[in-house]
């Protein structure tokens, strides 16, 4: 890569932070208890709206795996999400009515959190339907695997998005606050995913799964991407992109071997497809604050079916990270 | 006590404190020597805790920075200490904080005090092992390294490539003869002592003292001098992966660790709760336990450092892309293309899968949709038949689509007009991939269609332009496949040959001879067909050449059928 253009990048990469820094002032503490946050600390950033139902087993969830202290921007939210956050010991959150959309979907937010609160601890960013699985994750914490990057050298873990689903309509089985969402959208697409690498960034462009084939059948360059780099040792020179798809400086993007081998990495269990997407749906459809237009939204509308179905017979039923594993989707690297 | 165990720690406190008082609580006096970069309040507390033992000492410190003098100069001293405090100590056992004794101590004092004079120590002559990562062998020893690694990588490298250009060298001391290995060892008083005394001492450190990483050759390179029994290999379990740096144990390596019947390993993480609780409380005896045997452990990490250096052929995913050329093999496993073959029999595809046990697909490039086999919508991984969606990036859906099926021989129909150019250079170069053409096939179908010759003639041509491009890819001294191209012509004269040696190549047939033939359509008038072609300008040069007389000679034996060697 030539030198101009890798000043270009840097130029790029300041933009994004001075951006951030910028929109800041849209945030406004509700809770902060970032004081409580020590040396070594594991984070988990999130940005949300109306998520209140799921809320519960995410908290539950991460702090299984051993995470420390949890740095919610709550966007607007009408049920209650952002005063259930407030309560939790281990939990801090800033409130912001701005437009989703004109924080780049939020990440303006989360890259200006990270900035001020993430330096030299590992950052998970992550949404609340996104649940992370990493080579060992029932047996070892993330501790485990974070001290184990440290000890290679490696500032950052890819772990792609992997679109959950039930068997049947959508909305048929309600689910509750508190419940593992795995026990209803339990099945996913084990083998079509597609691959392309994006030469400015670095990163790898990957496409497929239940929302290509179904929703995006004859527009499938218009499918979302499902590359994602969510956990990273963070410094305040870093910035995303855009979603957790790439970063800068580029070389974080870099999670693939390019000479043949495999390097580690986890996988991000989806949970979208519940019985509150359809509803969402809608309402995202009407707000007009997400990605491409909200482009996405548009083609469940449009696909004129109010709960679609995507199971089909080759669905695969998840049950562990091994599975996940032995099927290519994700990799042990030389970590054993 | 006739074993003594030095600890060179610099983190995890606690841990080391539990381990230290598992050694000296049963008898076995500890030296701990601590980096110098430890803080004064935490050395203290250490030096605290442990204050009710009295067999624990503490050594001069050193700053011990990876791959420097400051490691050796720490044992030195730390065994200086021993020796001069522990009179009884007879083997004196190297180990790190991160260090874990697996078998009861008084098996560890009891294998040794067997093995009175034997020194434990890993030493292989450098000539013959290509152990060394990052390039530096030979170089280790000849050249001076000034600067750390670790902190100052650019002078470091910088300093090398200067020697290097100035042809700078150094000679052994003494015509001393290079030895490297792991560096936990177990050595006798008698050959500690006497590298500790040996009046040269001063000569070999200042050589040593430049050497690259001197912890792993020091003690290896010396203990030749002096001992009278070397075993080269470690007590320690300790793996390196494909970087040099340790594997580390965690909880669920336990059962591993336990079977593996080595008395030390490392290195565990601070965190393994269930392992420090483990080895560190009373064991039930086992029984007949002798040698160390890591070979499991071994194989686990052979795999890992297999897997993250040649990753699994044929698969693409998020950490997995290599460069064009790198991927050590473009798809999972064997499969055939035919191209032609449907065009000519009537039954091709059903009989093939009659045949072998493979998966018989009809064009799964055909520009209206994926054909699978049995018509099916989705397939294996839930890949559809959009063409769309195949269309989007045909290398991955065929690589998807061989991985999906591993364990499985995938057979499919190729026709020139397929959308097929975005990877038939992929296919080509496959060694995976067995091609088998019959060219001028098209011409077939078209024969027997109803369509307007004026338009036969158009398809016909473009058929062939395509078909004509291909067999180029096909040809060129880049393909790798094995690939058989008949003409239409030739095949038709003779076809149970070439049949019967694609099926033994497939080799899942359980028949060493066909004794079931496809069926080939009728093809009574094709020849007359082909010379209609031709008086309209368009020459049909792939179906090789159809003599004119065919149809005469073939008559009497209407319809024709392909007969069987049997």
């Amino acid at each position: 890569m030539g030198a101009i253009q890798s000043y270009g990048l840097r130029l790029e990469r300041k933009r994004w932070r001075y951006r951030a820094m910028r929109k800041s002032r849209e945030l406004s503490p509700l809770v902060n208890r970032t004081a409580y946050i020590r040396e070594g600390d594991l984070l988990v950033f999130c940005t949300l709206r109306n998520e209140a139902k799921r809320l519960p087993y995410f908290l539950e969830y991460y702090r299984g795996l051993g995470i420390n202290h949890f740095l919610f921007v709550d966007n607007d939210s009408t049920d209650g999400s952002a005063d259930f956050l407030a309560e939790q010991p281990d939990v801090s959150v800033w409130r912001t009515n701005a437009s989703y959309k004109r924080s780049r979907f939020g990440m303006d937010w989360i890259n200006w959190l990270l900035m001020k609160y993430g330096q030299d601890h590992w950052c998970l960013t992550v949404d609340p339907d996104e649940f992370l699985i990493y080579p060992f994750c029932d047996t070892r914490p993330l501790r485990a695997l974070t001290d184990w990057l440290d000890a290679s050298s490696i500032k950052s873990f890819g772990a792609m998005l992997l679109d959950m689903y039930p068997k049947g309509p959508i909305g048929t089985l309600p689910y509750r606050a508190g419940q593992d969402p795995l026990d209803i959208a339990m099945w996913f697409d084990s083998g079509n995913y597609t691959i392309e690498r994006n030469h400015k960034y670095g990163n790898l462009w990957i496409q497929g799964g239940p929302r290509a084939r179904v929703f995006f059948p004859d527009a499938p360059e218009h499918a979302p991407a499902l590359n994602k780099v969510p956990l990273v040792k963070w410094d305040n020179r870093y910035a995303y992109i855009s979603s957790t798809h790439s970063l800068l400086p580029r070389g974080l993007n870099l999670i693939y071997d390019e000479w043949g081998g495999e390097k580690s990495s986890g996988v991000l269990l989806h949970t979208k497809f519940l019985d509150t997407f359809v509803h969402k749906a809608e309402e995202e459809l009407e707000r007009g604050q997400h990605y491409a237009g909200s482009r996405e939204y548009k083609v469940y509308a449009e696909r004129g079916q109010a709960s679609p179905d995507l199971w089909c017979t080759w669905s695969e039923k998840y049950i562990n990270w091994r599975q996940l594993e032995i099927l290519g989707l994700m990799s042990k690297g030389n970590w054993a | 006590m006739t074993l003594g165990v030095i600890l060179l720690i610099h983190n995890a406190l606690d841990r080391v404190e539990q381990v230290a008082r598992h050694w000296a609580s049963h008898g076995v006096p500890v030296v701990i020597h601590a980096d110098a970069r430890m803080s004064k309040s935490r050395y203290q507390m250490l030096i605290d805790g442990l204050s009710d033992l009295s067999n624990i000492r503490f050594s001069a410190r050193h700053k011990c920075e990876w791959g420097t003098w400051g490691l050796v100069a720490a044992s030195q001293s730390a065994a200086e200490v021993m020796l001069e405090e522990f009179p009884q100590v007879r083997h004196v056992y190297l180990a790190s904080g991160s260090c874990l004794p697996l078998r009861p101590v008084e098996e560890l004092v009891q294998y040794l005090a067997e093995r009175p004079n034997t020194d434990f120590i890993e030493s292989a002559t450098l000539a013959d092992v290509p152990w060394t990562i990052g390039g530096l062998d030979n170089e280790r020893f000849t050249l001076r390294f000034p600067f750390s690694w670790k902190n100052n990588r650019r002078l470091f490298d910088l300093a090398v490539d200067i020697q290097r250009r100035l042809r700078m060298h150094r000679e052994m001391p003494d015509g001393l003869i290079p030895h490297m290995g792991s560096q936990w060892w177990c050595l006798t008083r008698q050959t500690l002592t006497a590298i500790l005394q040996d009046p040269r001492r001063g000569i070999y450190e200042r050589f040593f003292k430049y050497v690259w990483i001197p912890d792993e050759s020091y003690f290896q390179t010396l203990v030749r001098l002096y001992s009278r029994d070397i075993q080269s290999r470690s007590l320690t379990l300790s793996k390196f992966d494909f970087q040099g740096k340790p594997h580390i144990f965690y909880d669920d390596h336990l059962q591993l660790l336990r079977r593996s019947d080595c008395f030390v390993a490392r290195k565990i993480w601070p965190y393994a709760d269930r392992l420090y609780n483990a080895f560190l409380t009373p064991q039930p005896e086992a029984l007949n336990r002798t040698e160390p045997n890591p070979g499991k452990i071994d194989r686990i990490f052979a795999k890992a450092v297999e897997r993250r250096t040649q990753g699994r052929t044929g698969l693409y995913m998020q950490s997995r892309f290599p460069n064009p050329d790198w991927e050590n093999g473009f798809t999972a496993s064997e499969y055939s293309v035919f191209e032609g073959f449907t065009e000519l029999f009537e039954d091709f595809e059903s009989w093939l899968a009659r045949l072998t046990s493979a998966r018989v697909h009809g064009y799964l490039f055909g520009p209206d949709r994926v054909h699978y086999e049995g018509d099916v919508k989705v397939i294996n991984g839930a890949m559809t038949d959009s063409a769309k969606l195949r269309d989007r990036n045909p290398r991955a859906f065929l690589t998807n689509l061989v991985w999906n099926t591993r364990g499985e021989r995938q057979c499919f129909q190729v026709s020139p007009a397929d959308h097929i150019q975005q990877v038939e250079w992929d296919i080509a170069k496959d060694p995976n991939a067995q091609i088998s053409v019959i060219t001028g096939a098209w011409a077939v179908p078209l024969f027997r269609s109803n369509l307007d010759f004026s338009e036969i003639r158009r398809t016909a041509a473009e058929l062939q332009r395509r078909e004509s491009r291909h067999l180029d890819v096909l040809r060129s001294p880049y393909a790798k496949a094995r690939i058989h191209i008949w003409s239409l012509a030739e095949f038709v004269e003779a076809p149970m040959e070439p049949l019967q040696a694609i099926i033994s190549e497939i080799g899942q047939t359980d028949k060493r001879r066909l004794t079931e033939a496809p069926k080939m359509v009728d093809l009574a008038g094709f020849a007359q067909f082909l010379q209609n072609l031709k008086n309209q300008g368009m020459h049909p040069y792939l179906t090789g050449d159809f003599p004119n007389t065919l149809e005469e000679r073939e008559k009497p034996r209407k319809p024709r059928k392909p007969y069987l060697v049997k």
